[in-house]
């Protein structure tokens, strides 16, 4: 397949999938569009995922941890606080900031593949937390009994699976619109430049650890914010919904959308996590024997074959005393 | 044994961290030299542990030869699973990070997936062979004999592996392959058949350490996720490629593990988390010593 072929295909499937969005809780049952609106909230974790990984060239397997604290913040606070969407859209986000902030002595430092395990295992141990935190979290069997979410001040409540659903597809082509945003400016180039060049940036007067940390903090705010919308949708919330598989379902989604782009991310997050639900229906038993040779099969489908990664860093950890340098340009990189 | 009072009760779990400890030490090196040698994060890991774990629960009926003949077959299975990764991680697939991480987690999901559809959903119970099934007086306390043998034993595999990678001729290969992997290709030995045999090794030291650790960390559903986390955190504790900094931070996270829900129940997996952020907050500050290979 040719680089054309690939990214026509991939405006129309894009097209396909928003139009089908819109349209779908009129096509469908109230359990698929409960299913549907989890789905989208996956799929905004898969743009902060995108945000990271193709944008800034961290590769990371860890958004669920900023998800998770999300969804907890925000099933606290529609329980005892406010049933105002937008209140718990912000509570969840800066609860998904607070814990990237937590974690950013972690990874800020770290590159490349030493990102992906940096942040799978802080992922995992999150979700290990959440299940032990009983008196906040309810452990492993979650908390229920949410109330219902207003979408914002004196509306009536949204009490059908059709009405959540809206509701969490506008806060999540509003929140992408604002990442879209955001990036067309100069804070995108600046994302772009440290994941192409990181030491000719630094070089230039940037501060790179200044916007790894950044980068790592917006993240946490929209996987937050994601989680609030997770909330609403299933009005449940347990550590179930935030594990490992989670994590690799995201990735692939959003290396099937295109890495570095954003939207294509949600489009593909969305797929990948609808097929899965779908493989569930129809193949109770075997879904996770078809979902891992599906991730084998896409490995080897993918386009771009002579690329370099897009990834800061080298593939190997930093080795200082290494005899060959770095920066030195190999043939294929030579820059005229 | 009035000095022994007040650490008395603490004996039975540090003993307890000791095995773990190197329980995990055994299968994190495996991952060590993937990651090292391989520049390869093999995600499937923890799925190589557990085919150990299931082949010993299969196998073992009490007896001494039953113990041979499963560490023998989990060994070989879990080798030849890994030479299957190895095989699948062409040059087009393994392009990035982000494909090996989408393929190595491909195979561990199918591969859990064919476990338990081998063996059912429900943790099948391991027998250790009757010699070791008791228990024996450690200063006053009951204590399982097969742990106390285990952590001879793994001790002695730890101690092996360390002569393999300094001493003998693929082990000088492997860390020349970690320092200057073009500089070994240049040497006439093919890059290919150093991955396959890396991958193949760490292969079947997680699949004997499933085999001998199955009375420790029994196979099950969780197994693949809880041994890849624990060997994750270690080889990252452990300044990602260092066999002695790994074994050091294997049994600081088997204490963890076992001294530390004794001393303080509900914050285990923050431990865990708080020992990460301290050991690379402090490694970030730290000039880069230079790095020896494995």
């Amino acid at each position: 397949m040719s680089d054309q072929a690939v990214r026509a295909l991939r405006r129309g499937v894009a097209a396909l999938v928003l139009a089908g969005l819109v349209l779908a809780p009129w096509a469908v049952d109230d359990y698929t569009a409960a299913l549907l609106a989890r789905t989208l909230a996956l799929g905004l974790v898969g743009v902060s995922v995108a945000l990271l990984t193709g944008v800034a060239g961290l590769p990371t397997l860890g958004q669920t941890a900023p998800y998770a604290a999300g969804a907890y913040a925000s099933a606290l606070v529609a329980g005892r606080l406010s049933d105002v969407g937008p209140v718990q859209v912000a509570v969840a986000a800066a609860a998904g900031a607070a814990l990237a902030a937590v974690t950013v002595p972690l990874v800020v430092s770290a590159r490349g593949v030493v990102v992906l395990m940096i942040t799978l295992a802080v992922g995992e141990l999150v979700v290990t937390a959440a299940g032990r935190w009983r008196s906040v979290t309810g452990g492993t069997d979650g908390l229920a009994g949410i109330p219902p979410v207003r979408p914002l001040w004196g509306m009536p409540v949204l009490a059908t699976d059709r009405a959540r659903y809206l509701y969490t597809l506008a806060v999540v082509a509003v929140l992408l619109g604002v990442v879209l945003l955001v990036l067309r400016t100069r804070v995108g180039l600046l994302l772009r430049a440290g994941r192409d060049d990181e030491a000719r940036l630094r070089a230039s007067g940037h501060r790179v650890s200044a916007h790894v940390a950044g980068v790592h903090l917006a993240g946490g705010a929209v996987a937050g914010s994601a989680g609030a919308l997770l909330v609403v949708a299933q009005q449940y919330v347990s550590p179930a919904d935030f594990g490992f598989d989670t994590s690799a379902l995201l990735l692939l989604g959003v290396v099937i959308g295109g890495a570095a782009s954003v939207a294509g991310a949600l489009v593909g997050t969305v797929v990948v996590i609808a097929a899965r639900d779908w493989l569930f229906g129809v193949l109770p038993g075997q879904a996770p024997l078809v979902l891992g040779l599906a991730f084998v099969v896409t490995v080897y489908l993918l386009p771009g074959g002579e690329r370099r990664p897009a990834v800061r860093g080298r593939l190997l950890p930093g080795v200082p005393n290494r005899r060959r340098p770095a920066d030195r340009p190999t043939p294929s990189e030579v820059r005229v | 044994m009035a000095a022994g009072i007040r650490i008395d009760p603490y004996l039975v779990p540090a003993l307890d961290g000791v095995a773990y400890g190197l329980l995990v030490f055994v299968a994190a090196a495996g991952l060590v030299l993937c990651f090292g040698v391989a520049g390869i994060l093999n995600l499937a890991h923890g799925t190589l542990f557990a085919i150990g774990g299931y082949t010993a629960a299969a196998l073992l009926d009490g007896g001494w030869p039953s113990l041979a003949l499963a560490l023998v077959a989990g060994t070989v299975a879990a080798a030849a699973a890994g030479a299957l990764v190895a095989g699948l991680l062409t040059r087009s697939a393994a392009r990035s990070h982000l494909t090996q991480a989408l393929l190595t987690f491909g195979v561990a999901l199918a591969g859990g997936s064919l476990l338990v559809g081998a063996f059912g959903p429900d943790d099948p119970p391991v027998r250790v062979p009757a010699a070791l099934d008791g228990s024996v007086a450690v200063v006053g306390h009951r204590y399982p004999a097969y742990r106390l043998v285990f952590i001879a034993v793994a001790a002695l595999l730890a101690g092996l592996l360390h002569l393999a990678v300094r001493r003998t001729r693929a082990g000088m290969l492997v860390r020349a392959a970690v320092d200057d992997a073009e500089m070994v290709a240049a040497m006439g030995v093919s890059p290919t058949r150093i991955r396959v045999g890396v991958l193949a090794i760490a292969g079947g030291l997680a699949g004997a350490a499933g085999v001998l650790g199955a009375p420790i960390i029994g196979p099950g559903t969780d197994t693949a996720d809880t041994v890849l986390l624990l060997s994750l955190v270690v080889v990252v504790l452990g300044g990602l490629g260092s066999m002695a900094g790994t074994l050091l931070a294997a049994l600081a996270v088997g204490q963890i593990q076992t001294l530390g829900v004794a001393l303080a129940p509900s914050t285990a997996p923050f431990l865990l988390f708080a020992a990460m952020a301290v050991v690379l907050a402090v490694r970030a500050r730290l000039p880069l010593a230079p790095r020896r290979a494995t």
